[in-house]
């Protein structure tokens, strides 16, 4: 009887362990090589690391992160976090209504319609872009608190924004985290 | 919306012409022939059936089939449940997670090894790279590998004349999971880190962000690995709670073109595999193409309810329903990926679906509901879709007073049992899931929303369940032990009654004689049995959901016209 079990039991016992090892240690251990060698940079986060005045460097950010910006004088992203409500519920109108005043609050010369990205939260939250019409809708008011011209600061943010790939799959977005270093003159 | 329909209409393009060539190579995988991959394959082959002590000519009945099957996977579900609660003594755990509740560890490994990937645990805060790679990795290679291997099963069934074995569940096992899984994940997978997606086993980064100083950390992780193979097998777990939604799963236009083109690649290419195998591509073909139409009116309304029924504020810009969705992913993809991942049984998300216009979220539910046929899950929804073929066949051969017959075997009693416990046995379930969950005293304190849109919180979790879909309204607390209990049981019933009913209608099909085709006997290749065929899907799932989508997203479309 043991004899039996234990004859039925090898294939099924032997295969899960073979499997195992292939797929849950040396797929990800091989992929981990590669990633690490290849693409050193990628494959740790993306991360952004800046060299300070005194010399010493300091990881500012992940690119593909966003970060909480509120100050005038940086390119401002998406509200932080995701919702998970209704785009036709009475909770999602009151928020982007409280949203659409606040950007009124804090560029008052700017009347006209807000671009919908900038008043909606994104899926994951920490959205790194915003579309190219949130960015132009926020130069006036960057390039007066920076007392800079418009067209320099039009110029970091075409730098910083990726197109579509090939021209026709997903749409073009504005890094901001890149484009606020960037204005910073620390990339 | 011209744009978006240069979007869909490349992407369809792409898969389709993608996926005949790969149907052709999985096809001589599956009967054992020699491709270009044999040569360093086979030796890890055999000598994997040496150590297993098996002969490589071994066949199973059907019994021994099913039976080999569930042990498989009660041993996968021990292990899984067992990493899970052992995880703090175990190594590659970098942030020192302690173990899960049992209950979540039960739903989680019930979720896995039934290519489900529903998940009540976000992963960069409850568990260990270990247990991401070495128990649910494994999972999504496996159980994607399980569903192939048993639609290989039922395809013998109607190539074999007077036969009582149905080939070995080994064999097959192994071959998708060396031949086609392994290879086309680790291209997937390189891909992606070099797009950003993350692949380290380093501990999380603390950075200090640009404005404020304040903290921020950056997940990391053996990532990129997974996601190839999530996507691929349609399970859809996400490495990151957030899943492809998260920049660091899926940062570029690029990855998401990838990702979206894998959950729909395999499930399609199977039905060319299909076509071969039984010697008339027509028939393949045929099914293919119900697939698609039924995939393509699906994503037009759903991209037509996101761009266009999207709500207006004052004060702001008209644009689609950008609630919940990323920049760069646009209404456009995340339309399409919104009804690819619950047409194909994945499950995986780059947008919040809980932010869908309600018509939006009603598609979503409704392509789970029609029994995840429509590409479905890898092998189980073809084989899904083949049952659909023989009830329609079926249906059609009484309208007319003739036997039914597919692909030369004569349809008969058992055959019509098995089948109407492959097509029955998911919407029963699902129906009784969520009534049971309504009853729950505490059930609205699970939900986000209210109203309306709250119900159809609920009702999808348990529909995506009961399709072993796992993609999931993000408001519904699904961390609950009424839910990982009762939502863990509904997995697997739905997962192995169904799986189980194909291995025998494989056995039962494979013991008849092939009777030569008649100026009498239907055609299933032509339109009109496609149109059938569809008719029939949606007649089901219909009759099924309408009243509960009536109450859900139904009534929350109406709440909106004002």
């Amino acid at each position: 009887m043991m004899k039996r079990i234990g004859k039925d039991l090898r294939p099924v016992l032997v295969c899960f362990m073979v499997m195992t090892l292939l797929c849950g240690v040396i797929y990800p251990i091989f992929v981990t090589g590669i990633a690490q060698i290849v693409f050193p940079n990628q494959s740790n986060g993306s991360i952004i690391t800046i060299t300070q005045e005194n010399g010493t460097k300091i990881d500012v950010g992940s690119a593909l992160l966003g970060q909480e910006f509120t100050n005038p004088e940086y390119l401002i992203g998406r509200p932080m976090g995701a919702s998970n409500l209704s785009p036709t519920s009475e909770e999602q109108n009151t928020l982007v209504q409280e949203r659409v005043a606040g950007w009124h609050v804090l560029d008052q010369n700017n009347t006209g319609d807000i671009p919908m990205d900038l008043v909606t939260a994104s899926a994951s939250g920490v959205d790194p872009n915003i579309s190219p019409e949130a960015a132009e809708y926020q130069v006036a008011r960057i390039a007066s608190a920076r007392g800079i011209n418009e067209d320099a600061v039009r110029t970091v943010i075409s730098k910083y924004t990726s197109g579509s790939f090939l021209g026709f799959w997903g749409e073009s977005g504005v890094n901001v985290l890149k484009v606020n270093l960037a204005l910073d003159g620390l990339i | 919306m011209s744009s978006i329909v240069i979007e869909d209409g490349l992407f369809l393009i792409v898969l389709v012409a993608l996926s005949f060539p790969l149907g052709h190579y999985i096809y001589k995988v599956m009967t054992g022939q020699t491709v270009f991959l044999s040569r360093v394959i086979v030796p890890v082959e055999r000598s994997i059936y040496k150590l297993m002590g098996m002969n490589d000519e071994d066949e199973m009945s059907p019994r021994k089939y099913a039976f080999s099957v569930l042990i498989f996977s009660v041993i996968g579900l021990i292990f899984v449940f067992g990493i899970q609660m052992f995880q703090s003594s175990l190594p590659f755990n970098p942030e020192n997670f302690q173990a899960p509740s049992w209950d979540l560890a039960f739903n989680t490994a019930a979720s896995f090894v039934t290519n489900t990937n529903w998940q009540a645990y976000s992963g960069e805060l409850s568990l260990s790279y270990f247990t991401q790679a070495v128990g649910l990795g494994v999972q999504n290679f496996l159980t994607a590998a399980t569903g192939i291997a048993v639609l290989f099963a039922l395809t013998r069934g109607f190539i074999a004349t007077k036969k009582t074995t149905i080939g070995s569940f080994w064999k097959d096992l192994i071959r998708t999971t060396l031949y086609v899984l392994i290879p086309l994940s680790l291209i997937l997978a390189i891909i992606l880190v070099s797009q950003g997606v993350v692949q380290t086993l380093a501990p999380y980064k603390e950075i200090v962000t640009l404005q404020g100083g304040s903290a921020q950390t950056v997940p990391l992780g053996p990532a990129a690995s997974q996601i190839a193979i999530k996507q691929l097998g349609t399970n859809g777990g996400g490495f990151f709670g957030l899943n492809s939604a998260f920049p660091l799963e899926n940062p570029t236009a690029l990855s998401n073109f990838l990702q979206l083109l894998s959950i729909l690649l395999i499930p399609a290419a199977l039905c060319i595999s299909f076509g071969k195998a039984v010697k008339d591509s027509k028939q393949g073909r045929s099914i293919y193409a119900a697939m698609l139409i039924l995939f393509v009116v699906a994503l037009a309304v759903l991209t037509y309810s996101e761009q266009y029924l999207a709500p207006v504020f004052q004060g702001v810009m008209a644009s689609g329903n950008m609630e919940g969705k990323e920049i760069i992913h646009g209404v456009g993809t995340s339309a399409l990926w919104g009804a690819a991942t619950t047409a194909a049984s994945n499950g995986s998300v780059n947008a919040m679906l809980d932010s869908f216009t309600p018509l939006g979220g009603m598609m979503l539910m409704f392509l789970m509901q029609l029994g995840e046929v429509v590409f479905g899950g890898v092998g189980s929804g073809l084989y899904g879709m083949i049952a659909f073929v023989i009830l329609t066949v079926f249906i059609a051969g009484l309208m007319v007073g003739r036997t039914p017959e597919y692909l030369g075997k004569k349809i008969e009693a058992f055959d019509m049992k098995m089948v109407c416990l492959i097509v029955l046995v998911p919407p029963l379930l699902t129906l009784f899931g969520t009534a049971t969950a309504v009853l729950m005293p505490q059930a609205s304190t699970w939900l986000t929303n209210s109203g309306a849109h709250g119900f159809s919180e609920l009702l999808y979790a348990f529909t995506s369940m009961g399709a072993n879909n796992g993609s999931a309204f993000g408001g519904f607390t699904a961390n609950t032990i009424f839910t990982n209990v009762i939502g863990g049981i509904m997995m697997l019933f739905v997962r192995f009654i169904p799986l189980v009913a194909v291995v025998f209608l494989a056995g039962n099909l494979s013991n008849k004689k092939i009777v030569a085709a008649s100026d009498g006997t239907l055609s299933t290749s032509n339109g009109l049995f496609v149109g059938l065929l569809i008719v029939i899907v949606l007649l089901i799932g219909a009759l099924s959901f309408l009243p509960a989508l009536a109450l859900g997203p139904i009534a929350d479309f109406f709440t909106t016209i004002k």
